[in-house]
């Protein structure tokens, strides 16, 4: 209960904060627009080649650029928490009673709702390329961009935590990150990669949301890569979520 | 010390508090077994070069740190088993502030007001009202990276006050101000510990621990090497200084007063005489009299105290001013 209402009332503090300079939501999703504009129409072509999944590029392309958004969006988000902790806000809330779990839990809902805001666009804008989403799938897709999101932005608070300094934790998120995503087949589906490229992927457990975005965008909401693919999410980002809150718990300075 | 005395109004109490570091050179001893008690409705200083072991102490009595050794109770609660209670109960306020510079002061109060369980409606009142007091209505409103140096102090003075705590830390409250900020920074803590908080500060300035505490520790190395209030510190260096300027007969004057039960130490330099006394107050009518009675004619007078630097100097063998540099 406390929990609740601590990550609540930390979620409408940094969402206030966010909000009070809304041009980053836009800047943030400025990159996957660019892909969209500029990258996806070369796929128009390669689509009917043989081996690439049927429901057309966008369908197959779109789902990748989500996943993407929320892996790279929430990525960075350990930034701010670096300077949070040399003026020493991070500290003065943890003299108060607050919930140290809600510290971390409400500013990442925070971040998850950035980046549902930045999908949602992202798709509004794929729709007149010839997107084709339901509803219900929409959901589906917004809720394992969720996961992607709530995963990341704890990871990348939890290395803040260990390495405290902007130079080292920038290069090194983003550089940890780029393989994981490519190996994940989000740019072009790894059913066109050689097979040693393959078994790699298999081991990459962001290539299972990539699946399941797929099939969502198929409209296969009933199949089990989907499920699959949430509950793999919902699981690492479980995990990160207690390793990051630990962060929060014994912060030392 | 018989239990009920020790259960009485203290408001710290630390027995052989300790905390060691791990560094690249080995283990550190920031604090080495602090012993102290706060009194309650106090001003209780912490006066010691940086890397004494202030701020560690601090952050351990305010649940920051996990105590390496020892016990402490404070403001009534254990701060080994009753963190949380002890949380509910002080404000802290780090040399950092703790204020995000991208929000609107009136709603980091309001927002601190929350986490300590405030209703919307009670958060919003108490924060204008401690807006009021430490007069920052006028620039409330305003994002805080547009603050002053001393609006910015007092607004994190102000989060530590929300809830109004029994016990206050305040971590150096006034390096970096300017002279009129912390005189007004002074004024502030003088008010509210007459308002019955009881404050607990650091600070490696020599005027701020002789002007605003009731009472102080100077800590050096991890170890307190004094306590007192800063009049019995200073008389337990050297007692007070009194020069005399004489009009003559110097020589005659140092081998009467030298010969007086009062003076401690006495030294002539020409006419003019040094005597160390314990308490400048009540030998300087003597002097007069015994003058006085031997014909000699004095033209000047004066008295001086040792300052809190010759106390340091004593303790340590070091000078505050040269081991903060």
């Amino acid at each position: 209960m406390k929990l609740l209402r601590d990550s609540w009332l930390v979620y409408q503090r940094y969402l206030g904060i966010l909000l009070r300079n809304p041009a980053w939501v836009i800047i943030g999703v400025t990159q996957p627009v660019l892909y969209l504009l500029l990258f996806a129409p070369l796929l128009k072509s390669i689509a009917r080649m043989p081996g690439f999944p049927p429901g057309g590029a966008y369908n197959v392309f779109v789902p990748g650029l989500l996943i993407q958004l929320g892996l790279f969006g929430a990525a960075g988000v350990g930034f701010s928490l670096i300077s949070e902790l040399r003026f020493g806000v991070i500290e003065r809330l943890r003299v108060t009673p607050v919930s140290r779990a809600a510290l971390l839990i409400g500013r990442a809902m925070r971040d998850v709702m950035n980046l549902l805001i930045q999908s949602l666009i992202l798709v509004l804008l794929a729709l007149p390329f010839g997107l084709s989403i339901h509803v219900g799938g929409l959901l589906l897709v917004l809720a394992l961009i969720a996961l992607i999101g709530l995963m990341m932005a704890s990871i990348s608070y939890a290395l803040a935590f260990a390495l405290r300094s902007e130079d080292s934790f920038a290069p090194l998120i983003f550089t940890a990150t780029l393989p994981i995503l490519l190996l994940s087949g989000v740019l072009l589906p790894l059913s066109l990669a050689p097979g040693w490229l393959r078994d790699v992927a298999r081991a990459n457990p962001l290539s299972y949301a990539v699946n399941a975005g797929r099939a969502i965008f198929n409209d296969h909401l009933g199949d089990p890569s989907v499920l699959h693919g949430i509950g793999i999410m919902a699981v690492l980002a479980a995990i990160a979520v207690a390793v990051a809150a630990r962060s929060f718990n014994r912060a030392a300075s | 010390m018989a239990p009920a005395e020790a259960a009485s109004a203290a408001m710290i109490e630390t027995r052989g508090l300790r905390k060691v570091f791990t560094s690249r050179k080995g283990p550190v001893e920031a604090v080495a077994g602090v012993d102290l008690r706060v009194e309650e409705h106090e001003v209780f200083g912490f006066l010691g070069p940086n890397g004494a072991g202030k701020t560690t102490t601090l952050r351990m009595l305010a649940t920051l740190l996990p105590p390496g050794g020892g016990e402490a109770t404070v403001a009534g609660a254990d701060l080994r088993r009753q963190p949380a209670l002890v949380r509910t109960r002080i404000g802290y306020v780090s040399q950092a502030g703790g204020a995000d510079s991208e929000i609107s002061g009136r709603s980091e109060l309001e927002f601190q007001g929350r986490l300590y369980g405030m209703g919307r409606a009670e958060a919003a009142r108490r924060a204008a009202e401690t807006l009021e007091v430490l007069e920052l209505t006028e620039c409330a409103d305003r994002v805080v990276r547009t603050y002053s140096g001393g609006q910015k102090r007092r607004l994190d003075i102000g989060l530590g006050l929300m809830h109004r705590p029994r016990l206050l830390f305040l971590d150096e409250p006034t390096t970096g101000l300017d002279p009129q900020s912390r005189a007004r920074m002074w004024d502030e803590v003088r008010r509210l510990r007459d308002a019955g908080t009881t404050v607990f500060l650091t600070t490696h300035y020599l005027e701020e621990a002789d002007a605003l505490c009731d009472r102080l520790a100077i800590i050096d190395h991890g170890r307190i090497v004094a306590l007192g209030t800063p009049d019995e510190l200073k008389r337990r260096v050297a007692g007070d200084v009194v020069t005399l300027g004489l009009a003559g007969a110097g020589e005659q004057a140092l081998a009467l007063l030298g010969a007086q039960d009062f003076v401690r130490e006495a030294g002539r330099e020409g006419d003019v005489l040094r005597l160390y006394v314990d308490r400048a107050e009540t030998a300087m009518p003597a002097i007069l009299r015994l003058l006085d009675g031997a014909g000699l004619a004095l033209e000047t007078m004066a008295m001086s105290r040792p300052s809190l630097d010759d106390v340091f100097l004593h303790q340590t063998g070091r000078s505050l001013r040269e081991a903060a540099s």
